[in-house]
């Protein structure tokens, strides 16, 4: 066992694949700059060379279209973005042409690109430099979304996202960098069996959670714990294509459901887990009507007050559960 | 075939360091300049204090020692005109007399600022003086000036846009479909490439095959000027050229100001440790090619200016500065219902 944090965990994925797969390589803005991934990629174009570890132009549209080309052509390219909102540039290549080409031409090639976009907000960076997008990539058939919470699946679904033959966005959370734990060497798992898990188990209610917002369900369980209510804690980890039927056992086994996620409302994947979990229920199944926690539906702000308010925290999902309960 | 164009000495940081040629400018526009850096380069200078010593949350990207670009534009702009700012756009605001008070209020993300303290450093806005939008993703806003200078021609008011851009910026896709549709569309529209050598951390030799960016706009026959970016009357005239132009029904013109930023990318930090080829002798070197000495030599040299105004200007402006920022340290923050209430129209 080696103890990582989250950030650490993501290095050691990196060079775990660049060690043992020659196709694989990265390449992404700031990739041979201490400032822009934090401590997840540190020295790798020292140790494996600039020419598989590309720090590029501020190009996020050829970058990743020319990764998807590479992957068509036998190479597994990760693309970088440090930070989700400047890869909007770069969606022709991911909605239009990565996520099709398999259905496009009869299941006959496969982009296996991994595209690793960063959730790299608060600090008043405000509108264009917050935004979680996950909600809306899981919206797109073909394109498989992976969202660690963990330390262990920040490094293990790297490596699963990157081996797997489908292209895979991989967003992870500079707000769970300082998260560790004590990690076994690399087993190599296969994506396609990787979907939510059980965290924590508990009988009064079930807390469905992904990213971050997963981390916050863990803390609101401790206070809950210490309140005499036993919640328990379901992580997506995989938010497409999405397998709910983990989600629902929970839920049928607590018959209640708080839904927690830090992307917006409407269309959003609280929604999503919401009305898959409530279709496979009978009726009488749910004790409570379900609840969920999300951002508000607004940009978000760089003033300090309205920040302060805008990303949901621990008391906010604990007063939800609470508030299920009374029911 | 060569480069069809390189920056050669405008990018030598050993170079230009006497004082400026102030050719038949008169004494009074020459003050205004001297007046619009020097306030530009204290309210930087007080912001990179403040970020530093904690008082202000967010990211601020500053353009000290990028002066002279702004202020030659500006002189030939008017509040009807549509100008559009990126993420280090500090003097674009500035120098089109938008207040110092509502860009610290913003700063500080208070109601009073000019975005009303929802955007910060990096979404600023004053339409009443011109400056129609700024934002941090790059070349966010090159398409939406090609749009304001189309809007204008429709309208066929005289007024022009004004893009103002970064070296990086060229290397985004939008900005070559912008500078063909200003071209084929006849768009009043100027091009204002900053060059400051620098995206972020990484110099244009490892990013671009050629250092000066006007290449892509011969590439899309639209007139271009490369020019010391230091140079506040050479930008002026330049300036004056492309935006009389503009007005006069000519279409659009690219201008290529090479100059540098004396902080890092971003905050108050030097970044010569991290920046890839920036080193303490270059940030020297392009110190001594200040656009405001070198515009106060001049002026001195030639009786436009004196040591007892130099004093006066400096006491005048730290007033003023400490007076803006005194001001928005007090000034209230949005209610809470600010959050839900500007998301769309009333």
């Amino acid at each position: 066992m080696k103890t990582y944090n989250y950030g650490t965990a993501i290095l050691a994925a990196f060079e775990y694949l660049l060690d043992k797969y020659p196709e694989v390589f990265v390449i992404g803005q700031g990739l041979w700059s201490p400032w822009y991934v934090g401590n997840s990629m540190t020295d790798l174009d020292k140790k494996y060379g600039v020419e598989r570890i590309i720090d590029t132009p501020v190009s996020e549209s050829a970058c990743t279209g020319a990764a998807v080309g590479a992957s068509l052509a036998g190479m597994r390219p990760i693309v970088v973005h440090p930070r989700i909102d400047f890869m909007l540039y770069a969606m022709d290549a991911v909605v239009n042409q990565a996520a099709k080409w398999s259905h496009m031409v009869g299941g006959q090639a496969h982009p296996a690109v991994t595209i690793r976009g960063i959730i790299n907000r608060g600090g008043e960076q405000g509108a264009q430099h917050s935004q979680a997008l996950h909600s809306w990539f899981a919206h797109i058939p073909g394109l498989r979304v992976v969202m660690p919470s963990t330390v262990a699946d920040a490094r293990d679904l790297l490596i699963a996202s990157v081996l797997c033959n489908d292209p895979v966005m991989y967003i992870d959370d500079r707000w769970l960098y300082s998260q560790t734990d004590d990690l076994p060497d690399v087993e190599e798992v296969d994506l396609r069996t990787v979907g939510p898990r059980c965290l924590a188990v508990g009988t009064d209610l079930s807390i469905v959670a992904s990213g971050y917002s997963t981390l916050l369900a863990m803390k609101a369980r401790d206070q809950l714990a210490a309140q005499g209510v036993a919640a328990e804690v379901v992580d997506l980890r995989v938010l497409n294509p999405f397998d709910p039927s983990p989600v629902v056992d929970s839920v049928r086994k607590t018959g209640r459901m708080l839904a927690v996620d830090g992307s917006w409302r409407t269309c959003g994947m609280s929604a999503e887990v919401i009305a898959s979990v409530v279709e496979r229920l009978a009726p009488g199944e749910l004790r409570a009507a379900p609840r969920r926690i999300t951002l508000p539906d607004a940009p978000a702000p760089t003033s300090r007050v309205l920040e302060k308010i805008y990303y949901p925290d621990v008391d906010q999902v604990v007063l939800a559960a609470q508030a299920l309960l009374a029911r | 075939m060569g480069k069809i164009f390189e920056l050669g000495g405008f990018a030598d940081p050993t170079s230009f360091h006497a004082p400026l040629e102030l050719g038949t400018t008169l004494g009074p526009v020459l003050a205004g300049y001297m007046r619009s850096m020097s306030l530009i380069r204290s309210v930087e200078n007080r912001l990179a204090r403040a970020r530093r010593d904690g008082f202000i949350g967010g990211p601020v990207h500053l353009g000290v020692g990028q002066e002279a670009i702004a202020a030659g534009v500006s002189q030939h702009l008017r509040s009807s005109d549509r100008v559009f700012g990126a993420h280090r756009s500090h003097s674009h605001l500035l120098a089109l007399g938008s207040s110092v008070h509502g860009l610290f209020a913003e700063v500080l993300g208070k109601d009073t600022g000019h975005s009303r303290g929802m955007g910060g450093s990096m979404h600023l806005w004053d339409q009443t003086k011109g400056f129609y939008g700024s934002v941090p993703i790059v070349a966010g806003t090159v398409a939406l000036a090609v749009g304001a200078g189309l809007a204008a021609k429709l309208q066929k008011t005289g007024d022009v846009a004004v893009a103002y851009l970064g070296d990086g910026a060229v290397e985004e896709g939008v900005v070559h479909e912008s500078l063909n549709l200003a071209r084929i569309q006849n768009i009043p529209v100027i091009f204002v490439v900053e060059n400051n050598l620098f995206a972020s951390h990484m110099h244009i030799s490892i990013r671009q095959p050629s250092d000066a960016t006007a290449r892509f706009a011969v590439a899309n026959d639209i007139p271009a000027r490369v020019i010391d970016g230091n140079d506040v009357i050479a930008v002026s005239e330049t300036a004056e050229e492309a935006v009389t132009r503009a007005r006069e029904g000519g279409g659009p013109s690219f201008i290529e100001a090479v100059t540098y930023r004396w902080y890092g990318h971003v905050d108050w930090r030097d970044d010569i440790d991290v920046g890839v080829n920036r080193s303490q002798d270059d940030v020297a070197n392009w110190k001594a090619r200040d656009p405001i000495a070198r515009l106060r030599a001049a002026m001195v040299a030639q009786g436009h200016w004196s040591a007892a105004q130099d004093a006066d200007l400096d006491a005048k402006l730290t007033r003023e500065v400490e007076e803006a920022w005194e001001r928005a340290m007090q000034d209230p923050y949005p209610a809470e219902s600010a959050l839900l209430d500007r998301v769309y129209a009333k």
